[in-house]
């Protein structure tokens, strides 16, 4: 079950459009920085497929400058 | 381990986030996560929030800790303290994660035949009580040493002092505040005869410039420097870094200006020969408020035991003090600070702009110095001559690092020559002690004893024959480790250590009395900007593990001194609080009355008629100025501040060819001090497991040390094993290595030299001279 962490830069002046796109991701969960525009995305997946369409739907998102992958971590299902 | 991550899952998605927010951290220096703080909360809680100040530095941020069937499960920024106003950083959000650690002391311990035995609280503290009677009817009562902290709470350091000073009548009282705050304090006093910062956290939002002297706020006051980047963003306000290293504040600068380690004191002697040479001194406010004189120079290091140094001042002119700053133009200083004559005069052209307001902030990196009060004085000498003090947005700002260094430590007075107010030496404050305390005037000694690292020298040599520390970790914070750790393992010493965890120094003690962490009891702090913050009871703490002021009053009682410390279990907080107030009576230094404290997140003093004083020694904003001024220094009886003449004179080590790299030390925001808290909070732990040896590339490339790699580093007091850094969080100037001090499993102190200012007594941390070489 990946866990994966990015940092989401939203286009100019589009950082809430970015978080709303976000949090409507099914597995995304999201905490915007307070004074910079720059977004902490961290997604949790069933499997190294669904990781990659999330992946997929998040790079689509129009309001998305730049995602920067921080960490990865793979674990048991529980 | 904390509710909200005991699952390994969560756990992992914890690490994820706090990966990402330290890469954050990494690109926007200050940056805060606010929403963070609602994260832990679990969805159906129903949760009692309780407002207090934060465990960790000396900012002071106003916390929430919401807590749920007697547990504490989440913690957020208070939006109603003006101090932080909701924002926390990664130490604040994580703080109660700790209390719950599988090692966490929970009852007493004596050690009985070279192993440590639970014991019954009570028994315990009976042992202590004998054994500090036995010493002191066998050896006298300068022979038993308290040793506590800028950490404590106002009433722990307030039983402390009284029970030393007031009941048992010796000045043995020391507190590590002695290795962060001394140089300010004795700064302020002999510049301004009264100590604490003139100014607010308010000026922030006013100031046109921020110049931070060796101060990297970003990672050691975060919150702060979250605000001073909103007023950069918001209203072009610009901030000067100006330091030996480049940090994370470097990086979110407008400007960095790198100097030779000790050179401060000469780039601000420049300083001040522009401001007086490009003519824009404030004359009307340096003739009516200021006077000028110099001390003595050649002052020592302080490096051998029984050291002493009395400054002898001595008052000149503005003529000679324009004189003796002809050494320093900006010409010659640039030759050896390595800083450009440009940028010494850009510095000078700020303070100089009667247009622009100018806060400057320091904290470790000036106090941290052989010539600690010299550069606090010449901080204030750059502010004295222009007149730009005590109005908002203009004013000399010393930030404190723990968070009742300034409420306990400075105003409670937990130094060997400080009392409540005032101190041992002057007799009308040993009488208002004696009167409030209910003890015989004579008892209380007019001769200060230890300064910390003389305590630890008088534990040494045998002098000192038991010693109990309370919230303080000294084997690892103290200089010089490798010669004060043996010194405490020495049986000619009792050790006494009361604290949360075990640590280094509860590793050598002969009682551990389990200390109540921060919300497991009530108590006052006192900010960096004269904010005195109340909090109550939250959680009961485990097992019987009971308040350090408690613990003192009950050693106390079965000492004989019952009667001087008639207060009650359950009231204790408010009850020596309400008797402490009485030492601060007056427009000067009036202090809250508790039921506004229990209200507010924080109050700051001098509160007079209902209202606090932010800017002090300005008769707009102070009623304490005498009537018909505007300005009025009145700690000095003629309510002139002192511009003081300080030369610049060289480190007590500095590198050579046997050891040729400055060594300097410090902190990590991840990382309270000695870590003994944060390294039990897995998310920080993780995210900074081990201490680490910053490189410059050049010199890592000349000694062929590839990043990672185990480095040993010596000096001529010991040595220490760490892995290189090359090119991460901070980069030192050539020549130059940088260790923070908060693993103990690296102990970086052994290297480190125990040299102190002679005025302060506050050692240097921050240069000493070292070899690197593959481990």
């Amino acid at each position: 079950m990946p866990i994966k962490s990015y940092l989401a830069h939203p286009k100019k002046g589009e950082k809430q459009a970015l978080i709303n796109a976000l949090s409507e991701l099914n597995g995304c969960e999201v905490i915007p920085a307070t004074n910079q525009d720059v977004v902490v995305l961290v997604t949790e997946t069933l499997d190294d497929a669904s990781d990659v369409i999330l992946k997929e739907k998040i790079e689509h998102i129009n309001s998305l400058k730049l995602l920067a992958l921080v960490s990865g971590f793979n674990t048991p299902q529980n | 381990m904390y509710n909200s991550i005991s699952s390994r899952r969560n756990f992992i998605k914890k690490m994820a986030q706090l990966s990402a927010m330290t890469a954050a951290a990494a690109m926007f220096p200050g940056i805060i996560f606010a929403s963070e703080q609602e994260e832990g909360i679990p969805n159906s809680a129903n949760l009692d929030w309780k407002k207090g100040p934060c465990r960790f530095c000396g900012v002071g941020c106003g916390i929430l800790v919401g807590t749920e069937n007697g547990k504490a499960v989440a913690v957020k920024g208070d939006p109603n303290c003006s101090v932080n106003k909701g924002l926390l950083c990664v130490k604040g959000y994580h703080q109660t994660m700790c209390i719950q650690s599988k090692d966490r002391l929970t009852h007493a311990l004596v050690k009985k035949n070279g192993r440590y035995v639970k014991t019954p609280l009570n028994e315990a503290l009976d042992i202590v009580a004998d054994k500090m009677k036995s010493t002191i009817e066998a050896h006298g009562k300068d022979a038993v040493a308290m040793y506590t902290s800028g950490q404590s709470t106002i009433p722990e350091g307030y039983v402390a002092s009284k029970l030393m000073k007031g009941a048992i009548g010796t000045n043995n009282l020391e507190c590590n505040a002695r290795l962060c705050m001394a140089s300010a304090v004795a700064g302020f006093l002999t510049t301004f005869g009264a100590d604490e910062p003139m100014g607010c956290y308010e000026d922030i939002d006013h100031a046109d410039y921020f110049i931070t002297w060796g101060n990297n706020m970003a990672e050691m006051h975060p919150v702060l420097f979250s605000r001073m980047l909103e007023q950069k963003t918001n209203r072009g306000a610009k901030i000067i870094d100006f330091a030996t290293r480049t940090s994370r504040s470097s990086t979110a600068s407008d400007k960095s200006i790198l100097f030779e380690p000790q050179t401060d004191l000469a780039v601000a002697n420049a300083i001040c020969y522009e401001i007086i040479n490009n003519g824009w001194v404030n004359k009307s406010f340096v003739e009516k408020h200021c006077n000028f004189s110099k001390g003595l120079t050649n002052m020592g290091y302080g490096t051998e035991d029984k050291y002493s140094f009395k400054d002898k001042p001595e008052k000149i002119d503005f003529e000679a003090f324009k004189t003796f700053l002809n050494d320093y133009t900006p010409e010659k200083v640039a030759k050896y600070s390595k800083v450009s004559a440009k940028d010494i005069k850009y510095l000078a052209s700020i303070y100089g702009d009667p247009n622009k307001k100018v806060v400057s902030y320091w904290c470790m990196g000036v106090n941290q110095h052989t010539r600690g009060t010299w550069m606090n004085n010449l901080i204030y000498n750059m502010h004295l001559l222009t007149g730009k003090i005590s109005q908002p947005g203009n004013g000399p700002f010393s930030l404190t690092g723990q968070p009742s260094a300034c409420g306990t430590a400075r105003e409670v007075g937990t130094f060997t020559h400080k009392l409540p107010k005032g101190v041992v030496m002057n007799e009308k404050h040993r009488r208002l002690a004696a009167k409030i305390w209910k003890v015989p005037y004579e008892r209380i000694p007019s001769k200060p004893t230890y300064h910390t690292t003389e305590m630890f020298r008088a534990v040494d040599r045998g002098d000192i024959k038991f010693i109990w520390t309370q919230v303080t970790n000294p084997l690892v914070s103290l200089p010089k480790t490798s010669r004060y750790r043996p010194a405490m393992e020495k049986d000619s010493c009792f050790v006494v250590v009361s604290d949360v965890f075990p640590t280094p120094t509860s590793d050598v003690a002969d009682v551990i009395l389990p200390a109540s962490w921060h919300i497991e009891k009530g108590g006052l702090y006192g900010n960096s900007e004269r904010r005195t913050q109340h909090w109550d009871k939250m959680v009961e703490g485990p097992g019987e593990t009971t308040p350090d002021a408690w613990m003192t009053i009950e050693v106390a009682k079965r000492m004989g001194y019952g009667d001087l410390f008639p207060y009650s279990e359950e009231n204790h907080v408010e009850e020596i609080y309400n008797e402490y107030r009485q030492f601060h009576e007056g427009a000067k230094h009036g202090m809250a009355p508790l039921e506004v404290l229990k209200k507010e997140s924080g109050v700051i003093w001098p509160y007079v008629d209902g209202k606090s004083t932010q800017w002090r020694f300005n008769a707009k904003y102070d009623p304490a100025c005498k009537e018909g001024s505007d300005f009025d220094f009145y700690g000095k009886p003629d309510g002139k501040a002192v511009i003081w003449q300080r030369p610049y004179e060289p480190a007590a080590e500095a590198p050579d060819a046997e050891y040729p790299f400055w060594l300097n030390t410090g902190r990590v925001i991840e990382h309270w001090h000695t870590g003994s808290m944060t390294r039990r909070i897995p998310v920080l732990h993780k995210a900074m497991p081990e201490a680490y040896i910053e490189f410059h590339p050049d010199d890592a490339k000349a000694l062929g040390i590839r990043d990672n790699e185990n480095v040993k580093v010596s000096s001529r007091r010991g040595s220490c094993v760490l892995p290189a850094s090359i090119n991460k969080r901070g980069l030192p100037t050539r020549g130059q290595v940088f260790v923070p001090f908060f693993d103990e499993n690296m102990m970086i102190n052994d290297v480190t030299l125990d040299a102190f200012c002679p005025i302060s007594k506050e050692p240097d941390f921050k240069k000493c001279a070292v070899k690197v070489e593959k481990a």
